[in-house]
């Protein structure tokens, strides 16, 4: 790679006809949708006019799209540590990790309908496992900071008919590192595959070397959404459940534009990850201390230091979580929440909720590449009062 | 012997509350009790189930326990 762009080059600068005209807008929430890296957007155009045909025709055009696609998903491979040809590409991550339960289940149903999660994977995977196993979707609590029960976890797949086990490397909403090496272990001598969801974690973290499949999200290390990673290792048993199509776990195949725009996104996220995480990590530990010091009646949630660099969340007693999402926004900040009244379903995050933390006033930072400490500190400057301001509107002040 | 205590517990009705208000309404309440007394708050948002545990550890009060009846949730804690 060559040189890069100095991080504070304004990519997280966003012009959001809703918010105020002149105000400088930091976002603070980027995970699973980063801002794009300007190498990847670079990329994609690149490909748009060399990578435009279609990758199973014989002609040249449609030769040098497949040589990009199959260029991505070797650089992609060698990211991940898999070879290229274990990895596929996927129209999302949800695609990816939806593909991975379903084709898993299916091809070992001889050992059993089963399928093993902790408590605290992703919606879109509890979502699968329960699709796929309906009657037979074991969930294994976590502790207070989000880890999961490595004991109950292993009896879990120790137990007869399970087909599939599934972890996160990392949690995407308070930043836990998930112990999978033991868990690999313990399914390995339970002769279970074991699925790793990677998706907060690839371009932020080292890649796990412990897994059987191996899920990640371009869009959370900076490359465009639309592009999923499927990491399958050699003799894990999968069968599709869907039509057949000549690209068989991901019917319809992925944009090679985006493919190719990922690809470049992860080597470069991958190149500065190291020197980013330093930084990020003590902007982290500088939310934890100051948002404890400066905010009364609050929990910061998550392990303090066994966790993503980049990723922290805290509850606000008596806080309504969308009143101040609408608060911080208002000031310039976006940030996010796992409280109820944030989400659609009008139901709490339940992460937060399977580690017995506050769910209410909550706000999540995933601070994108690039974060600086002079956007940390106007944010930690502005969070008391936004807060105070709240609760004012509650009346809860003394209680 | 505690009075408060006898009495059976002071009922805290946050039906149809949103969050944080039915949490919001216990403490009130709390805020009122005598030391040692019982609370029940009955709720039917989802959140309060995890938030009134949740607030009852932060402020060191101990959750006795908590009821599932058909159209809400009864949670009592001893303040």
């Amino acid at each position: 790679m060559s040189t890069y762009p100095d991080p504070s080059d304004g990519a997280r600068d966003v012009t959001d006809p809703t918010s105020r005209a002149g105000t400088r807008r930091v976002v603070l929430d980027a995970g699973g949708h980063a801002p794009l890296l300007p190498e990847a957007r670079e990329a994609f155009l690149e490909a748009l006019d060399q990578g435009w045909a279609d990758p199973r025709r014989l002609f040249s055009e449609g030769r040098r799209a497949r040589m990009l696609l199959d260029g991505a998903r070797e650089a992609v491979a060698a990211v991940v540590g898999a070879r290229t040809e274990q990895v596929d590409l996927a129209p999302s991550h949800v695609a990816a990790l939806h593909g991975a339960v379903r084709s898993v289940a299916r091809g070992r149903r001889r050992a059993g309908p089963g399928v093993v999660t902790s408590a605290v994977e992703r919606a879109a995977l509890l979502q699968a496992a329960t699709f796929a196993a309906p009657d037979d979707h074991v969930v294994v609590p976590v502790d207070g900071s989000g880890r999961v029960d490595v004991d109950a976890f292993s009896s879990a797949v120790a137990a007869p008919g399970v087909a599939l086990a599934v972890l996160q490397h990392a949690n995407g909403e308070v930043g836990t590192l998930q112990p999978v090496d033991e868990v690999h272990a313990a399914a390995r001598s339970a002769g279970v595959p074991l699925l790793v969801d990677a998706g907060a974690s690839v371009g932020h973290a080292p890649v796990p070397a412990s897994w059987d499949l191996l899920a990640a999200d371009a869009a959370d290390w900076g490359g465009p959404a639309g592009i999923g990673v499927l990491a399958t290792r050699a003799g894990v048993r999968r069968t599709p459940d869907w039509p057949e199509d000549d690209d068989r776990w991901f019917p319809g195949g992925v944009s090679i534009p985006a493919a190719l725009a990922a690809a470049v996104a992860l080597q470069v996220a991958e190149a500065r990850r190291v020197r980013e995480a330093d930084v990020l990590r003590d902007l982290v530990d500088r939310v934890r201390t100051r948002v404890v010091a400066d905010v009364p009646d609050v929990e910061v949630v998550g392990d303090a230091t066994d966790r993503l660099p980049h990723v922290v969340t805290f509850s606000c007693l008596y806080v309504d979580g969308e009143a101040l999402v609408t608060e911080l926004d208002a000031r310039g900040f976006g940030v996010g929440s796992g409280s109820a009244c944030t989400s659609s379903a009008l139901e709490p995050s339940h992460v937060l909720a399977a580690m017995g933390v506050l769910t209410h006033g909550n706000v999540r930072l995933v601070l994108p590449t690039g974060t600086t400490e002079a956007d940390l500190d106007a944010f930690l400057a502005t969070l008391p009062s936004a807060v105070a301001q709240v609760r004012s509107a509650l009346g809860v002040e003394g209680l | 012997m505690n009075a408060a205590a006898d009495q059976g517990p002071t009922i805290v009705d946050a039906r149809g509350l949103r969050c944080p208000a039915p949490v919001i309404r216990l403490a009130r309440a709390a805020k009122a009790a005598a030391p040692g007394a019982r609370l029940t708050v009955l709720c039917t948002d989802p959140a309060a189930e995890h938030d009134v545990p949740a607030w009852a550890r932060m402020r060191g009060h101990t959750l006795v326990g908590t009821v599932r009846e058909a159209e809400h949730v009864a949670i009592t804690v001893e303040v």
